[in-house]
């Protein structure tokens, strides 16, 4: 194939930037004039280089510059259009010039209820329409309404603000402050539980350096690594089968038969994908992980490639997470420095490293097939189901992926035995959970508990309802989750006690909205966070979200086209050739929270249903 | 190749591995209406149109995309895949300016046929009249998005037959579009070799030969395949 490019020349700066990345070209000139298109496994990772090339020019510039652009479809040998479609489909990459530094602002539905559009008001009037930038769910929500700073330039830098407001974003704005250390109080605001010593999940987060591995060692570390090592892969997998571990980024399925299968496949290599791309609204869980205790994931990762026989992992981390982001950087060196990473790991046969790299604010990305593409450096879209990742995943090779939260149950596993694990929980959900409580309530934060508690015990732990109001509902597991009334805060909170009631534990969402909220705006948030998140390929989720959206507004509005009871009809209908039809998660959940609500709570406001 | 053994329809079919649930039900005499699928390229399986029922199964499958396997039912014209397809279609239809009434290519367009296939007769949405630009800066084609479905025929035939991949798919969400090149307009991309392959493969009038009658613009999108075939035919006699 001829590839033929146009356009400006890049600037030497803009080849100085694109080169940190790619390695320098070689010397006859740029890459891209002797092109074999080789589809072999080595072009592709090298092609993968796609967004981290875009990421680089983003940082420098605030923008992705035509010259920039061409000068990487030079060096990574990809057609112009392509180039431009995979750019085009990130939401924090910007094709035409833009001013160095954006505020992102959280209007979704925690920051909602906390001011947010207070917020955009006054940032519309200090900055102007240039300045400033809506965002959905910044995974900040306990502490809202949130705010990401970001910066580009010689030394850029993105720095998160919450809760936010004017002053502090307009301060943040103007200079680079520096990043917040740890203290008590903002740990507290985080993991309330704090302090307390029955937990497993959050035990380091704020009393173990994160940034010191001997700290990590020192509190029992890396011990489930060597134990793992020692045992083998076969071994290993007996444990995590044995503890009925279940995923935890949403889809509940077991850790251990994922493992197995992919330890089974035949075709080689084999990859661990570590899942950070929690961008589910109202989940913020993997965040104070990767924040509070980074090693215990990158321990994680690694017992999962010693027992599937994978070499290389890669970690890809939402892009709105700086802290986390820097925070698993310096894990990863650290690791690597002390041979706990690469060749021969604590002296055994194993090999294995982690790359880490970064979303570029995407919610599909975190869809298991759309993060294989985007790694893979092409539009975030999902692939069709069967072929499962296990067979056909990362490359095209056979990957396991889990979920930041998965991972780090992994080494408690193997220090309790998987069996001892099994009975922490209920029967049909083993082990600890975290669930990320916001909204009205009066401590939120990172909770720690036992599969099984009730969802009212859960609220009363996190202090109830604020200002002693009572509840209107309560969104449980995220956007793509679903509304239950508070008539059923009885619910035990377990994949199999969610699923009797009709509803899910998701990511783990509690998000409490107490008499105060009009639950109609909140719907039209969510629907408006489905249109805008969905990646566009398959009709049903492309049209469908659109259309359940203006249907809300015109219910809303008191104007439906058609009597009340048809146009609930019609939605029902979109929601089912949602459901029904789409390729991915995505689409087939974009209608849960809102049917959910209809179904027991009654959002409309009372003159709408005159007709 | 192993044959797999499947029912569809109440039929008991015979099929070879790694055939598609498409090629198996229209050899055996059952059409599945199609979109995005065109013979000879690779499949995206992603308008939804060949949706079928697997029996037990709560899900629908996409006919081009799923692989036979053995004890596989399948209802390829059930009440619930028929419901599913008038939808899918009316939800496009609404999507951007589709008025056959007034289109150059009303008689012989393929959403319109499949409009009729799956009995869809009227849109029960507001048309959403998105901001969708026409693009005549190419010598000889134009392309009018207002038309255009996303199938991303034009997209594959360009990369995957003709191998200038001038065609791909930008933006996100509703703001998806097809783009050449870095997002220019058409007459000033370099890739484009003029071939006219996705004027052949678009199953509408969103890309179009300027200048033509309606009689004239009638589209030949199995050649696409026709090419496809006689290639692999010369790769055999190699
Ligand atoms: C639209 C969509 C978004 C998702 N986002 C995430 C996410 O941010 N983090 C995550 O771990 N899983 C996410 N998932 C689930 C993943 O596809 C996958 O099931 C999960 O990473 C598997 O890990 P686990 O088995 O450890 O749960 C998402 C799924 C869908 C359909
Ligand atoms: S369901 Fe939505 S997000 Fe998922 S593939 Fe289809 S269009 Fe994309
Ligand atoms: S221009 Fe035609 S072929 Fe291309 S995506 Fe649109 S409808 Fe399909
Ligand atoms: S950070 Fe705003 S809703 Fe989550
Ligand atoms: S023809 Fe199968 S999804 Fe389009």
């Amino acid at each position: 194939m001829d590839l033929h490019f146009h356009g400006p020349d890049a600037t030497l700066t803009e080849r100085s930037v694109v080169d940190s990345v790619l390695g320098l070209p070689p010397s006859e000139g740029p890459g891209g004039l002797r092109i074999t298109r080789d589809e072999g496994h080595h072009s592709l990772v090298q092609r993968s280089k796609l967004l981290p090339a875009f990421h680089a020019v983003q940082n420098r510039f605030g923008w992705i510059p035509p010259g920039a652009m061409d000068y990487i479809c030079r060096r990574l040998s990809v057609p112009p259009a392509e180039a431009h479609g995979v750019a085009s489909f990130y939401h924090m990459f910007t094709l035409k010039s833009t001013p160095p530094t954006v505020v992102h602002v959280c209007d979704d539905v925690a920051c909602r209820i906390k001011g947010s559009e207070g917020l955009c008001t006054e940032l519309q009037h200090a900055l102007g329409a240039e300045g400033w930038k809506r965002s959905p769910c910044l995974g900040q929500c306990e502490r809202a309404p949130a705010a990401l700073v970001v910066r580009a330039g010689e030394t850029p830098s993105a720095t998160s603000v919450a809760p936010a407001n004017s002053q502090s974003l307009l301060a943040a704005r103007a200079a680079d402050l520096p990043a917040s250390a740890d203290t008590r109080e903002s740990i507290r605001a985080s993991v309330p539980q704090f302090g307390s010593d029955n937990l497993r999940l959050l035990s380091r987060v704020g009393r173990v350096n994160p940034c010191s591995l001997e700290a990590y060692q020192a509190s029992g570390g890396y011990s489930a690594l060597t134990k793992g090592i020692l045992q083998g892969p076969e071994a290993v997998i007996a444990e995590v089968m044995a503890s009925k571990l279940m995923g935890r980024g949403g889809a509940a399925f077991p850790t251990g038969r994922k493992w197995e299968a992919v330890a089974k496949a035949p075709a080689r290599p084999h990859y661990v994908v570590c899942n950070a791309d929690e961008s589910e609204p109202g989940t913020f869980k993997d965040r104070v992980l990767m924040e509070g205790d980074p090693f215990a994931v990158i321990e994680g990762m690694t017992i999962a490639g010693l027992a599937t026989g994978s070499e290389q992992g890669y970690l890809y981390i939402r892009g709105e997470y700086p802290q986390a982001t820097e925070r698993l950087k310096h894990a990863l060196e650290a690791a690597r420095a002390a041979h706990l990473l690469g060749p021969k790991i604590l002296g055994s046969s194993f090999s294995f490293d982690i790359e880490l790299r970064s979303g570029a604010g995407a919610y599909i990305c975190g869809e298991e097939t759309a993060l294989f593409n985007s790694i893979e450096g092409k539009r975030g879209e999902p692939r069709n189901k069967p072929p499962f990742p296990v067979h056909v995943g990362l490359f095209g090779k056979p990957t396991v992926i889990n979920n930041v939260e998965t991972l780090v149950n992994i080494p408690q596993i193997l220090a309790l035995g998987g069996e001892a694990y099994s009975r922490i929980g209920t029967a049909g959900s083993a082990g600890p959970k975290l669930f990320c409580v916001s909204g009205h309530v009066t401590r939120p934060g990172v909770y720690e508990v036992d599969f099984g508690i009730t969802l009212g015990q859960l609220i009363q732990q996190a202090g109830g309802v604020a200002g002693g109001k009572a509840i209107r509902a309560v969104l449980l597991g995220g956007a793509a989750g679903s509304f239950v009334g508070p008539d059923q805060l009885n619910i035990p909170l377990s994949f199999e006690g969610t699923r009797a009631a009709g509803a899910s534990l998701g990511s783990g969402v509690v998000l409490v909205f107490d008499e105060s909220v009009d639950l109609a705006d909140i719907l039209l948030r969510i629907a408006a966070f489905f249109r805008d998140e969905s990646c566009g390929q398959c009709v049903p989720c492309r049209v469908g979200t659109v259309r359940q959206e203006e249907l809300l507004h015109r219910l809303r509005s008191g104007k439906p086209m058609r009597s009340y009871a048809d146009e609930l009809e019609l939605l029902k209908e979109i929601g089912q050739v949602m459901r029904d039809a789409s390729i991915c998660g995505l689409g087939q959940a974009a209608s849960n929270a809102v049917e959910s609500a209809f179904a027991t709570l009654n959002p409309m406001p009372k003159v709408a249903q005159i007709r | 190749m192993a044959d797999k053994t499947l029912t569809i329809n109440g039929q008991v079919v015979q099929a070879q591995e790694g055939q598609t649930l498409l090629q198996a039900a229209r050899e055996a005499g059952f059409p599945i209406p199609t979109l995005c699928h065109l013979e000879g390229l690779s499949d995206p399986g992603s308008c939804r149109v060949c949706m079928v029922e697997q029996t037990g199964s709560s899900r629908l499958l996409p006919a081009c995309t799923t692989r036979v396997s053995d004890h596989l039912v399948i209802e390829t014209n059930s009440k619930r895949v028929r419901e599913e397809r008038r939808k899918v279609v009316e939800l496009l239809f609404a999507e951007r300016n589709h008025v056959c009434a007034v289109c150059v290519a009303c008689g012989h367009c393929e959403l319109q046929d499949l409009a009729i296939e799956v009995g869809m007769d009227h849109v029960r949405f507001d048309y959403d009249h998105p901001d969708c630009k026409i693009d005549l800066s190419h010598h000889l084609y134009g392309i009018d998005h207002n038309r255009c479905v996303l199938c991303t025929r034009c997209v594959r035939a360009c990369d995957e037959v003709e191998g200038a991949h001038t065609w791909d798919v930008a933006g996100w969400g509703k703001e998806t579009r097809v783009v050449t090149d870095h997002g220019q307009p058409w007459g000033n991309s370099e890739t484009c070799t003029s071939c006219g392959k996705c004027v052949q493969a678009c199953p509408t009038a969103a890309i179009f030969i300027k200048g033509m009658t309606v009689a004239e613009s009638r589209k030949h999108p199995a050649e696409i395949g026709f090419l496809v075939k006689s290639r692999e035919h010369l790769h055999c006699q190699d």
